[in-house]
């Protein structure tokens, strides 16, 4: 029984990966490098368009300068050491409001999704707040704070916490109370039941939360940088602006796409790690 | 251990479930639980097995009446209920307390037994439906009960498996000698397994039949004395045709 059922299985799991490959080149016959090649084909003609396009002035370039201006601004900065500068502080304050806004969420929605009285005590307030749109706060945390590092960590802090919190309380919630009793059945009790069951189970919804999280994230700290900053990329934002640099606001915009890219790419990798066990659709 | 069973009632809101049910599972003896669907068989497992603390009336545990979950007994639910992010392995491990190389060679021993060596590194949405209750079959033995509480485990495999799953646990009965109370709606197990048939019939339900059988095992599966209580059976559940019996 035990070998036949063996090959079965084997059959089942492994040619899985095999088939979507052949799926999916055989909807893009003939295309060398398949979808991948594909879905360059609109930004590499965009790129060159917008290239020519400000290389022959047919738009204005003091407005909108070539891509090649642009790389060319990054990589000025980079020589003269500004470009670490500004990028360095940009992922200190989003790190510390992430690590903060993370930690406040796993501590409160933790709390409320496991017991009633927290959740009557805390959720009420918390979804009230939640109500406010976060950048009202921005005023008040540099009244409060200052303008130093302080307001915008609290305020990026701020933006992370409601996803995390919220995917964090639902991840709780809806732990199968099947899997529950089973831990009780082995005369498990409460932390127990937390540590082994209840935790790993919330996990893909916590994960879920803190991607989220760190979008919330980056928008924030733009939104704090575009105040009262004298140094990061949402500085230069404003620097651009105000010295009539387009290059320069948009090797910023630049910069922080490839920064949100990379550090969300860097979650998404934590997620499969974590939850390679589970059972899902997009997974192949 | 004994399981003693006094007058449990359960009501859900304000419907009851089962009503006054009594009855006694001696030290090593296999108890059935035979009844149509939704006639409570699960809602008294649950009583026993003390997950469920809203019921009426007594359950003695090997002379114990309490109302917690007790560790000397071993559950196997009508799903697999296996942790996902577990292995084979962990999930056989999941219960048992000590040494960790100790517990790996023990579920391992039981992996073998269950026919599942070889896949102690699988995780559970790679593996088929009997074998995902194979497992939790394992998780529920390795920790040597010395009641084990059942509840439809074999319902949701192919007849094949399910012939191989009811000999390994009279195998196990014949080594350890636990006490079995075997929830199923499948008359011929009840039959080839069980010591004691309780039948429980009716919304709410209530005992209807308690018949001792005293037939050595194991036994063969076309015996007349078997194909007459049989019949009995099938004519107190009220299912005229015989082709009923085997409800999914
Ligand atoms: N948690 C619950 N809340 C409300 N009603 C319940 C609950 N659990 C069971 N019931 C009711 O109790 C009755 C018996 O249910 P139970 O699960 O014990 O049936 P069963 O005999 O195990 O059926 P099956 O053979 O289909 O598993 C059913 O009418 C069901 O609706
Ligand atoms: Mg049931």
């Amino acid at each position: 029984m035990a070998l036949s059922q063996g090959h079965e299985a084997q059959a089942g799991v492994m040619p899985a990966h095999e088939k979507q490959k052949t799926e999916r080149r055989q909807r893009l016959p003939g295309i060398p490098w398949g979808s991948m090649g594909l879905s360059l084909l609109l930004p590499v003609i965009l790129l060159g368009g917008w290239e020519l396009s400000a290389r022959f002035e047919w738009v204005d370039s003091h407005l909108l300068p070539a891509p090649t201006v642009i790389l060319q601004t990054i990589f000025a900065m980079a020589a003269d050491g500004s470009l670490w500068q500004h990028v360095g502080i940009t992922l200190y304050r989003i790190f510390w409001g992430f690590v903060w806004g993370t930690g406040a969420a796993l501590v409160l929605g933790s709390l409320v999704g496991m017991s009633r009285y927290a959740e009557a005590v805390f959720d009420p307030s918390i979804q009230a707040i939640r109500a406010i749109p976060s950048l009202a706060w921005v005023p008040l945390f540099i009244l409060w704070l200052g303008i130093g590092e302080g307001s915008k960590v609290t305020l990026i802090a701020v933006g992370v916490f409601f996803p995390v919190y919220l995917n964090v309380i639902g991840g709780i919630q809806s732990v199968d109370r099947k899997l529950i009793e089973v831990g009780r059945a082995y005369g498990m009790n409460t932390i127990t039941l937390i540590r082994r069951i209840i935790l790993p189970a919330s996990l893909p919804s916590f994960l879920v939360g803190i991607r989220s999280g760190l979008g919330l994230g980056w928008m924030f700290v733009v939104a704090a940088e575009l105040m009262g900053a004298s140094q990061g990329l949402g500085y230069l934002l404003v620097l651009g602006q105000n010295t009539l640099r387009p290059d320069t606001i948009l090797a910023s915009i630049l910069l922080f796409a490839v920064l949100g890219k990379v550090t969300d790419a860097f979650l998404k990798k934590l997620q499969q790690r974590a939850l390679h066990w589970q059972d899902s659709a997009q997974q192949k | 251990m004994s399981v003693i069973i006094e007058q449990v009632s359960r009501t859900f809101g304000n419907q009851t479930a089962v009503r006054n049910v009594s009855f006694e599972a001696e030290d090593g003896e296999i108890v059935g639980l035979l009844g149509t669907s939704g006639c409570g068989k699960s809602t008294i497992l649950r009583a026993i097995s003390g997950l469920d603390e809203g019921y009426d009336g007594k359950v003695n545990v090997n002379g114990k009446t309490s109302r917690g979950v007790s560790e000397d007994l071993g559950i196997i639910f009508q799903e697999p209920r296996l942790m996902p992010w577990l292995t084979v392995l962990d999930n056989v491990c999941f219960g048992l307390s000590g040494d960790k190389k100790e517990k790996r060679e023990k579920a391992k021993a039981l992996l073998e037994k269950v026919g599942l060596g070889g896949f102690e590194s699988y995780y559970p949405k790679q593996l088929s439906g009997g074998m995902a209750q194979r497992t939790a079959i394992a998780r529920a033995l390795v920790t040597g009960p010395d009641t084990l509480l059942l509840d439809e485990p074999f319902s949701a495999l192919d007849a094949f498996t399910k012939l191989q799953l009811q000999d390994l646990l009279l195998q196990i009965w014949e080594t350890d000698h636990p006490t079995m109370i075997i929830v199923t709606h499948d008359i011929d197990e009840a039959l080839s397994l069980c010591d004691r048939i309780i039948i429980l019939k009716g919304q709410p339900g209530v005992v209807d039949k308690n018949i001792k059988l005293t037939k050595t095992k194991p036994r063969r599966k076309g015996d007349p004395e078997l194909a007459k209580l049989k019949e009995d059976i099938l004519r107190s559940l009220n299912t005229t045709h015989s082709g009923d019996e085997k409800g999914a």
